[in-house]
Formats: C-alpha cells, structure tokens, sequence
C-alpha cells in the first residue's frame, strides 16, 4: 500500500486534477454535443472514471483509505448503470431502428 | 288577585292554541266560543286588577331570568301600575268586543279557526308588551304583535297584492324595530339594565338634554314611528287593512298601532329629560296628523278613510306626547280606542251588507237599512270629530291646550287638523249612509242589518265613545279629571320637571269655542258638499284637480319609496351579484386557478422531449449551481 | 361513559353502513341516535365549570410529541350537541329519497360525524388538524357523487379553496409546536407561549384564513352559495349546519387565545368583513330566485354576524356566538329541509315559478314560517337570544357597527318574507296546484326543529349556562395575557 502511495505521489497532484478536468470535460462535451446513444453512455463512463481516478489520487495524498472505497462503490454503480443503459439502449434499438437519441422526443406535454 | 297576573296573557295563548290545533277539528261554535272566552276571561282579571290596585309604584312579579350573559341581566317578569293596568282593560276588553263581533263578522270564512288562533296569539303579545317589565319583554310583545300583524293582513295570503300589503307592514315595522333595538342597548350601556324599575330612578338624576339620553328617546321614538305609524314610516297602515276588517279595529287601530305612545308614556322620564326629543316629536306627530288627514279627504275606499283617520289621531297623540301632555295623550289613546274600533267595526258591518264592496262610491242611502250600525257609527263620528261632551271632545281639546300653551302656531295647526278630521269624517258618514244607493241591483237586495254577535259590540263602543269622556273631565267643566288623578304615579317624575297647564279660564272656554266652531264649521261644509249639492268622488277614469290628485294618492309616498330605497337596493342586489361578486371576488379566485392553469402551459413548453436539450439544461444548472456555491463562498 | 366511546362510535357506524345496502338508513340512523344518547349521557355528567372534563390523552406519534389528546368543556360541549343532536335530524330528513349506492353516502356521512367530533373536541394541534382534513373529505365525495349540475367543477374549487386554506393553518400549527419548549402540540402549551407581536401577526393571519374559508367570511365566500346549491341536501345541511361551526370554534379556540395580540393588531379589520359580509351577502339574497342560493347568502349573513360578535371578544358576543351556532345549525338545517321539500316537488329551484303553497299545504307553511321566525330572529324564537346578544357584543364595540350589522334584522326580513311570499302565497299555478303537504318523517323533523327553535327562544337558560362558565374564563384568560 505504502509502495503504491508512493508511486502515485510521485506525480504532483495538480497533474492529477488537470488531467481529470480534461477528462471530464471530453466526457460533458461528448454527452452534450454527441447524438449517438452509445457514445453518450461512453462520454457519461468517461466521467465517472475521472471521478475515480481523482479520488484515487487524493486518496492516496492524504493517506485515507475511504476514497478508495468510494472509488469501488462508483464501479459497482457502473457497472450496474452499464447493465440496465445497455438494455435501454437495445430496446431503443430495437423499437427504432436507431439509436439517435434526437428520435427519442416523445418525452414531452 | 294581582299574583293572578301571569293569567292574563295566558288565557289568550292557551285559546291560541286550542283554535290553532283544532281548527279543523271543532266546529266554528267552539273556536269562536273559546278565543271570546279566552279573552273575556283575561278582561276579566284585570277587571279585579283594576280594583284592587291602590299601591303608588309599580308591582314587579318575576318569573325566571330569561337571558343572563356577562353584565347584561334581562329577567322574565312583569311589572304592573296604573298604565299598564289601563292598557289591560283596553286590550282585553275592545279585544273581547272585536272577537264576539268576529264571529259573526267571519262566519263564512274558510279560515275561521286559523283567524282566531291569530287573534288570540296578538292579544297575547300585546299583553307581554304592555306587561313587560323592561324594555327586552315590551320588545317581545313589540315585535310580536308585528307578526300577527303579518299574518293577519296577509290572511288572505292567495291575493299577491294582500300579501305585499303584509310584508311591508312587517318590514316597516322592522326598520322602526332596529332603532328600538339599538336604542335599548344604549340603555343597557348607559344604566347597566333594562328593567323600568331601575332606569328611571336613575335617569331621574340625569340633567335635562342629556346627550345620551337624546339619542336613547330618538332611538325609541324611531321604533314608534314604525309601530304607531309616524311618518315617515306611516305607509304600510292604510295597506294593512289588507285584513279582515275586525283585525283593522283591533291591532290596526285600538290597541298595537298605540303601543308607540304607551312606549313613550312608560318612558316619560327618558322623554321628559330630552327636549330636543319631544320637540321632533311634536312636529313629527303634527306632521302626521295634517298630511294624513289630508290624504285622508279624497279617499273613496271606506276603510282607507278611516285608516288614514288613525294615522291621522295617532300623529295627534304624539303631538301630545311632544309637549308633555302624557296624560292628555294616554287619553286620547284610550277614547280613540272606543270611537275608531267602533267606527272600523261599523264599517265592517257595512262592507258585510255590502257583500265585501268598499267603496263609497258605489254606496250611499244606507241609513234605512243599517240602523243600528247609520247610529252607532255617528256617534262614533261625532266623537271623532270633538264635539262636545262626546268622547274625543275631551281627550282633544286637553292636547289642543297644552299644545298652545306650547307653541300658538302648532296650535293653529291642531286645529285645522281637527277640522279636516271632521270634514272627511263627515263625507264619509254622508257618502255612505245618506242619499241614493250606488250600488249593484245584486248588491242592493242583500242590504241587511248584521247579526247580533255583530251589532251588540258596536251599541257597546258607541255608548262608551258617547261617555268615555267623562273620566278625565277637566276642572274648568267642574269635573275632577278622575284620569289624571289615576295616572299620576306613572308621570310622577316627569310632574315635576314640566310646568303645570296654567292657562285662565277664559283662555281655555275661547281655545274650546274656536276648536268646536272650526270643527261645527267643517261639518256644515261637508253637509253642503255630499248632501245639499249630493256630491260624489269622481271616477278612477276622470280627471281630478292637481291638489286632489296629490292627496289621493297619498302623496306618492309609496312611489318616493320605491325610487329612492327599494329600486336602488335591487339594482345594487342585481349589481352585486352579477358584477362584484360574479366577476369581482369569484373572478380573483377563478382567475388564481385559471391562472395557474396558463402559468403550467407556458412552463410545459420546456419539456420539448429532446434528451440532448435535457442534458444541456442539467449541465447549465449544474454550472450555476457550481458557480453560485463559488461566489458565495 | 368514556369521550372515546362518543368519538369513534360513528367510525362503527360508519362501517356498518357500509357492510349493509339496504338497511343503511336506519343503521346510519340508530348509530348517529346512539351516538346523541352518548352525548346527552356526557352532558348528565357534566359539571358547568370552566374545567375540561372526560380527558383522554393518550401518546400517538411520540417522536414529534403528538398526543391523542381530547376532552370537552363548555365551548365543546354545545359543538358535540350541535353536531350529535343534527346528524340525526339530517339523516331522519333524507328518509323518504332513494339514493344511488346509499349505503356508501351513509358510511360518509357518520365518517364526517367522526372527523367533526373530533375537531370539537380535540386538544393537540396535530389531533385538531386531522379531524379538520378528516371532515374535508367526506364531503367533498357527498357532494362530487350525489350532487346535482356542475358538481365536479364547483366541488373541485370548493375543495381546493378550503384545504389551501387549511395548510395556511397547518404552517401556523407546525411554527407553534416548534416555539413549544418540549416541542408539543399540546393546546396549553401553545396557550402558554409568549410569542413577540410581529409573530402573532402573521400566525394570526395563517389561523385566520384557514378559520375565514370554512365559515366563511367576506370576501372568501365564494365557493359557498355555489357549492350549497349543487350539494345534495344532505351535504348542503352537513355543510351549512355543522362544517361552518368548524371556522367559528376555531376562532374561539384555536385563534384568539392563541394569538392575541395578532387578534387584537386585526380585530377592526376582521370585524369590519364580517360586517361587509352581513350587508352584502343580504343585499345580494334580495334578488335571488334560486331558494337555495338565498338560503346560503342568508347563511352567510348570519355568519357574518356570529364572527363580527366573536371578533368584538366580550361575555355577550361569545355567549352569543356560541347559542347562536347551535341556533343557526337548526334553523339552516329547517330551511334547507323546506327547501328540499320544495324542489323534490316541484323540480325546480326558481321561486318565481311558485306560489300559492301555503293554501294546500298548511302545515307545512306553517313550519316554514316558523322556521323563517326563527331565522330572521324574532323574539320567542332561538335567532333572537343569539342576534340580541351579537348585536350587543357588536355595539359594545362600536355603535356605528351595530347599527350597520342591525340591518341584517331588517334585510333578514326583507328576503325571506319575499321568498315565502313567492313560495307560499299568491295564487296557486299550474306547478304548485299538485303540492302535496309534508307527511310521515317530514312532519317528525320540521316538527322537532320547529320545537327547537320555540323552546330554546323561550327558555334559553340551560343552553347559555352550559357554556357560559368556559365563556368567562377563556375571556379572562385572554385579557391577562394582553395584560402582560
């Protein structure tokens, strides 16, 4: 545990939260601008990691285990989010024929 | 016998119900039996009353606290003395008279056993009034007479215009009502009780002008003017004799319309203490006076005559009260009791000959046929009229005294009144009993003297109005005034803050002479008009001159009314209704639903169902969030 | 005899009306007699003090400190009669009209029973707001079920219009019990917290609202001459005779002893609505053709006056408010029964239509008329003991008041006397010549309310001493709080 600590703080922490910025970023704009179902699941995964990955980070900088434990909770909740999106998502499919989500716009009054 | 008292309103209550339960049970005999004897009995008690009675206050008889709420304390109980001991005998005894002349006079009616249980409920609310021993038990009696009042000119309810006649009867009384009512909290207020038996100490050591106690006595004096047909209250008498005519002698003239002078009389003190109060009064009731005996002269409706007659000697009575002459008022109550019951039952008889015609138009030259009733009914108008020594000689001419020793121009005033009076009594008496019948062939062969149920009561009434005078005969005549002598415990208070009548002789014999020739003078005046030049009121269909034309119809009172109160209160009603409350106070609370309704289709437009637009709208209200956590840290 | 048997009684009843179709009527009746006979045994037992008696307190939610605490004094007593003593008559003067699913109506009807004994006498905040809501529901669906044209619209306003109203009053409940030391809902907790002016303002106005709607008050009556010309008589009658007294109660007790110097920061204004509302609502009822609209701007009218007695806060006007309540609840119930009688004959509700009833029909002009006495309140009537003192208490206030709130006794007269007049006199028409005259139970009710309204104007005695001791003291207890 030390050895890892140790290694991640070899790296400054800022680089950690540019990076992560960076991700998160690529991951908001591609949910925002992008109109395919899948891309969007991947950009909104994009996200979460860079939470991951930062709290990691910090985790490991001040020494507390938690964010760690964090960071396995948000992959569990991915991965159950993966499961039932995916299938959302085959339904989509499967009723349109597309998975372009301006389609999906019956959502309203 | 006084411990006997409670009696006298129960025997009337007591026939009221037998005659209201069994009304379609027993025959016509035993209703009208029972309501005469109801009412004969309770005469009768107070006959003993009257004899026994020699204590100089008033004997209070309570019975049980009717409400008692925080500092108010009204206790159900009587009070007897030398007023109310006479109002007894008035009631109870022309109340006896009226109902032995109703059962002949309604013979024929249907609604027979219900018209007595009505008469017999009024005695009985008439009796609470004048027993009351404060101001909240007269107010039961008070109003309560008001509605038999409705119910009796409203007896024949299927005529609309019968049943108009009743509501407004009751609806005028009632505005008087609520002076009555505002004025007796006032009296709570200032006195702290309503009992006459602690008022009036109290208010004996009042200052003359007292600001309260002037708007206590205008408050009453407002409630009068509804019951005693003042003005300018007064229309809704003429349109009660709506009612059977025994019910227009009884409430509408001998007893109920003078429960406003007995009101005043029993507060005298209250009055006395108030002289801007007793000079509205007196102007008030000589108002009342001239312009009824006004509308009074073209009158072609025999009753209608003979009502605008009372409203006429009622505003006389006030007249008398307004200068102080409680006495002199209280007796004419009393004598106009005897002669106006006598006159409407006299007209009673006539309209029953008549088969129900009333007007004098179409009658005439039925002294030959009538008798007894052509008789009777002179006396009656004599006395009326202030001749000597017939009843109503006295009893006026006592008012007509202190009024000039008041004020000469309210005097010369009274006078010409009292020739007016005479006047159109005597056209009546002309028009109906004397030259040639008017009438229908049909009419004319069911002429007929009426039964003796009817005619006994009118010798009865004609011999008291030839002699009631008598009993306050004043001192120029030698007499003692017997009245005055028994009624001075009541106005003890009041004797001494109002000066004496302290007029010579010779004075009062030119008063007397003037008055007795003005009204000789009017007679001959109508003996020439109705008689010599055998003169008959024109048709509906004619014209008639524009002075004739305003009196016959009353003035356009009635009009002036509906223009000024009872169109403007519709309107605001339909007003109300349709524009504040409709489209006002409704619209707010419509327009707030309605409003949230425009408010969520507006807002609902933003659901566009495009998920990218969702997610662009989550992202910008996460950046907000964000930066508005930032600046505020 | 235990206040818990009084107060859930109506609950079985309730249900077992609804286990049996056929019979509901007379199970509906029997329970809601059985209930008045509860009462009237609480009543024997009663002692006329100034003390609460018959407490039940009993821990309900204790995390929030809500108790199921109820007991009856005085005040409460003439509610718990007012309501046992109607529900009867009300349910005896349906008895001779079929109603789809009847069984179901009757359930609602001994359901709101429950919820109005509650709030009469309950004495936590919580128990009191619940019994409010719990009378709200019944009958809305009396009304929205067995109502006539229009209901649905005219019930959703009415229900919306008094529940945001009462969430106002909620607010108010929940800010008090947080201002509680051991955060309670307990009536003598929040009798006793002293709470700056500037709270008691609004508290006032929250309660105020709340207490406004359901009586109502001017301007908040809209939803009432509406909702009481659709509502099924019965509703009408649970409405106009019972639920009003809900707003009036709960100023008495839950407003003014609460909030007084809310009240008295208030008191013109509220006093010069009521007012407004006595003239106006009269004014408006002298036009009105529809027997039961005027019926309901009278009742208004006659509201008005209760609150402007109460709102006045003397012996006098409370005294009166509280016989006047009970008054009023027999007299509108009367008058509401007649009506029915009328429109059930002659399927219409416009009075021009009619006349000449009176002749055909005697006793049941009779009746009428009797029951109009009483309501334009003449003396030896019930109307009378209550409107002398309220016109008092108003005049002890301010004169001028009492002379404009004295109009109501001649508007009083005004349009009810047109009404019978229209209805009952005049000649008969084609309509009203096959009147029949009112028989069997019709005769049993109007008779009972005809005795009422007698005995009560002859001898009000006992009535005004049941309440009279509480009366004093809650006014004492008011006036030593302001004293501080």
């Amino acid at each position: 545990m030390d050895n890892i600590s140790a290694t991640i703080q070899v790296v400054p922490l800022n680089h950690y939260i540019l990076l992560c910025a960076i991700i998160f970023t690529i991951g908001v704009i591609g949910v925002l601008i992008r109109r395919n179902a899948i891309i969007i699941f991947m950009s909104i995964e994009l996200m979460l990691n860079s939470v991951n990955l930062l709290l990691a980070a910090f985790s490991a900088y001040s020494g507390d285990a938690s964010g760690q434990v964090f960071v396995f909770f948000i992959m569990a909740l991915a991965a159950a989010e993966v499961a039932v999106g995916l299938a959302i998502i085959v339904m989509v499919y499967r009723n349109t024929s597309s998975i372009d989500i301006n389609i999906l716009n019956r959502l309203k009054w | 016998m006084i411990d006997l008292v409670w009696l006298i309103p129960l025997f009337p209550f007591i026939g009221f119900l037998i005659c209201g339960l069994g009304r379609n049970l027993f025959p016509k005999a035993v209703i009208g039996t029972v309501a005469s004897l109801a009412v004969i009995a309770s005469f009768a008690i107070s006959l003993g009353i009257f004899f026994q009675f020699d204590s100089a206050t008033p004997i209070v008889i309570d019975f049980f606290d009717w409400i008692k709420v925080g500092g108010i304390d009204i206790p159900f109980s009587f009070q007897i003395d030398q007023l109310s001991i006479l109002m007894l005998l008035i009631i109870t005894g022309i109340g006896s008279l009226i109902h032995i002349y109703s059962t002949g006079y309604m013979s024929h009616d249907a609604g027979f056993g219900k018209f007595f249980s009505y008469l017999n409920l009024f005695v009985f609310f008439m009796l609470l009034l004048v027993l009351g021993s404060n101001y909240v038990i007269m107010f039961i009696g008070w109003e309560g007479v008001g509605l038999c009042s409705y119910l009796l000119i409203g007896f024949w309810f299927t005529n609309g215009a019968f049943a108009d006649a009743a509501k407004k009867a009751f609806i005028m009384n009632r505005i008087g009502d609520l002076g009555f009512l505002i004025g007796v909290f006032l009296i709570i207020a200032t006195f702290g009780s309503v009992s006459f038996a602690e008022i009036f100490p109290k208010a004996q050591s009042m200052i003359s002008g007292d600001a309260t106690l002037t708007l206590i006595t205008i408050l009453l004096f407002i409630g009068a003017t509804g019951k005693s047909a003042q003005l300018p209250l007064f229309t809704w008498l003429p349109d009660a004799m709506a009612g059977p005519t025994p019910v227009s002698a009884l409430i509408h003239a001998a007893t109920m319309v003078t429960a406003g002078i007995y009101m005043i009389a029993r507060s005298n003190i209250l009055f006395t203490l108030s002289p801007v109060t007793m000079s509205i009064i007196a102007v008030i009731g000589l108002a009342t006076a001239i312009i009824a005996a006004i509308i009074a002269i073209t009158q072609t409706d025999i009753k209608k005559v003979l009502a605008y007659s009372t409203v006429s000697q009622l505003g006389y009575m006030f007249l008398g009260l307004g200068v102080g002459a409680y006495t002199g008022a209280f007796f004419h109550v009393l004598t106009h009791a005897f002669f106006k019951a006598l006159l409407f039952l006299g007209a009673g008889s006539v309209i029953h000959a008549m088969s129900d015609e009333q007007d004098m138009r179409k009658m005439g030259g039925l002294k030959r046929k009538l008798p007894i009733t052509f008789f009777t009914m002179l006396m009656g108008t004599l006395a009326i009229s202030g001749l000597p020594p017939f009843a109503g000689f006295f009893s006026k001419d006592e008012i007509l005294a202190h009024v000039y020793e008041h004020n000469k121009i309210l005097w010369i005033i009274g006078v010409l009144g009292a020739m007016l009076t005479a006047f159109y009594m005597f056209r009546m008496m002309f028009l109906t009993f004397w030259g040639n019948f008017r009438g229908s062939e049909e009419q004319k062969s069911h002429l007929h003297e009426s039964p003796l149920s009817m005619t006994i009561p009118l010798i009865v009434l004609a011999v008291l109005s030839v002699i009631g005078g008598f009993i306050g005969v004043p001192e120029i005549f030698g007499g003692s005034h017997w009245l005055a002598g028994y009624l001075a415990p009541v106005f003890e208070g009041s004797g001494t803050r109002m000066s004496e009548l302290a007029l010579s002789h010779s004075t009062e014999w030119t008063l007397m002479i003037i008055s007795v020739g003005g009204v000789v003078a009017a007679i001959i005046y109508a003996y020439i008009k109705y008689i010599k030049n055998s003169h008959v009121p024109v048709m509906d269909s004619q014209p008639r001159s524009a002075l004739a034309k305003i009196s016959y119809n009353k003035f356009y009172f009635d009009e002036f009314y509906a223009a000024i109160i009872q169109k403007p209160l519709d309107a605001i009603s339909g007003f109300f209704f349709r524009i504040i409350e409709k489209s006002g106070i409704d619209g707010v609370v419509n327009g707030l639903g309605k409003g949230s309704i425009e408010a969520s289709k507006g807002l609902r437009l933003l659901q566009t169902g495009n998920v990218g637009f969702y997610i662009f709208a989550m992202v910008i209200g996460v950046v907000v969030l964000l930066l508005y956590s930032f600046l505020k840290f | 005899m235990n206040l818990l048997f009084l107060l859930f009684f109506p609950l079985v009843g309730s249900l077992a009306c609804l286990l049996n179709n056929r019979a509901a009527k007379q199970i509906a009746l029997v329970s809601s007699l059985i209930t008045l006979a509860s009462a009237i045994v609480l009543l024997c037992n009663f002692t006329p003090d100034a003390s609460r008696q018959f407490v039940v307190d009993y821990p309900w939610i204790s995390q929030f400190g809500i108790h199921f605490k109820a007991g009856i004094d005085g005040i409460s007593m003439i509610m718990v009669l007012l309501t046992t003593g109607l529900i009867p008559l009300i349910i005896l003067s349906s008895f001779n009209r079929n109603f789809n699913n009847s069984s179901a109506l009757y359930a609602l009807v001994l359901f709101m029973q429950f919820g109005l004994l509650i709030v009469f006498t309950a004495l936590d905040g919580f128990l009191f707001y619940v019994g409010w809501e719990i009378a709200l529901i019944p009958i809305y669906f009396i009304c929205a079920i067995w109502g006539g044209a229009d209901r649905i619209r005219v019930n959703m306003k009415f229900f919306i219009y008094t529940f945001a109203g009462s969430l106002f009053m909620l607010l108010g409940i929940i800010y008090l019990h947080l201002q509680t030391p051991g955060n309670t809902y307990d009536i003598d907790a929040f009798y006793s917290l002293n709470l700056d002016a500037a709270s008691q303002a609004w508290l006032f106005w929250c309660f105020f609202i709340a207490f406004a709607i359901k009586m109502p008050i001017f301007p908040f009556h809209t939803w009432q001459p509406d909702t009481y010309t659709t509502a099924p008589t019965m509703g009408t009658m649970l409405l106009a005779g019972i639920m009003l007294k809900m707003g009036i109660y709960g100023v008495i007790r839950w407003l003014i002893p609460i909030v007084p110097i809310g009240f008295m920061e208030w008191k013109q204004l509220a006093i010069i609505l009521s007012i407004i509302g006595i003239v106006y609502a009269s004014i408006i009822a002298f036009k009105q053709k529809e027997i039961k609209r005027l019926v309901a701007y009278s009742s208004i009218a006659h509201v008005g006056l209760i609150a402007a007695g109460i709102f006045a806060w003397n012996a006098a006007g409370v005294q009166g408010a509280m016989i006047q309540m009970l008054n009023h609840g027999i007299n509108v119930v009367g008058l509401f029964f007649a009506m029915d009688i009328i429109i059930n004959r002659l399927n219409t509700q416009d009075s021009s239509l009619m006349g000449g009833i009176a002749k055909i029909a005697p006793k049941f002009a009779i009746a009428l008329l009797i029951v109009i006495l009483g309501t334009v309140a003449l003396p030896l009537t019930n109307g009378f003991i209550g409107e002398f003192l309220l016109l008092n208490a108003v005049y002890q206030y301010q004169i001028w008041f009492a002379a404009i709130a004295g109009l109501t006794i001649i508007f009083g007269a005004v349009y009810m006397l047109r009404m019978y007049k229209h209805v009952m006199q005049g000649e008969l028409n084609e309509l009203t010549s096959s009147f029949k005259d009112i028989k069997g139970t019709e005769v049993l009710v109007m008779g009972i309310i005809c005795a009422l309204i007698i005995v009560i104007g002859v001898y009000p005695k006992p009535i005004l001493n049941i309440s009279a001791a509480a009366v004093d003291t809650l006014i004492a207890q008011v006036n030593n709080k302001l004293a501080f």
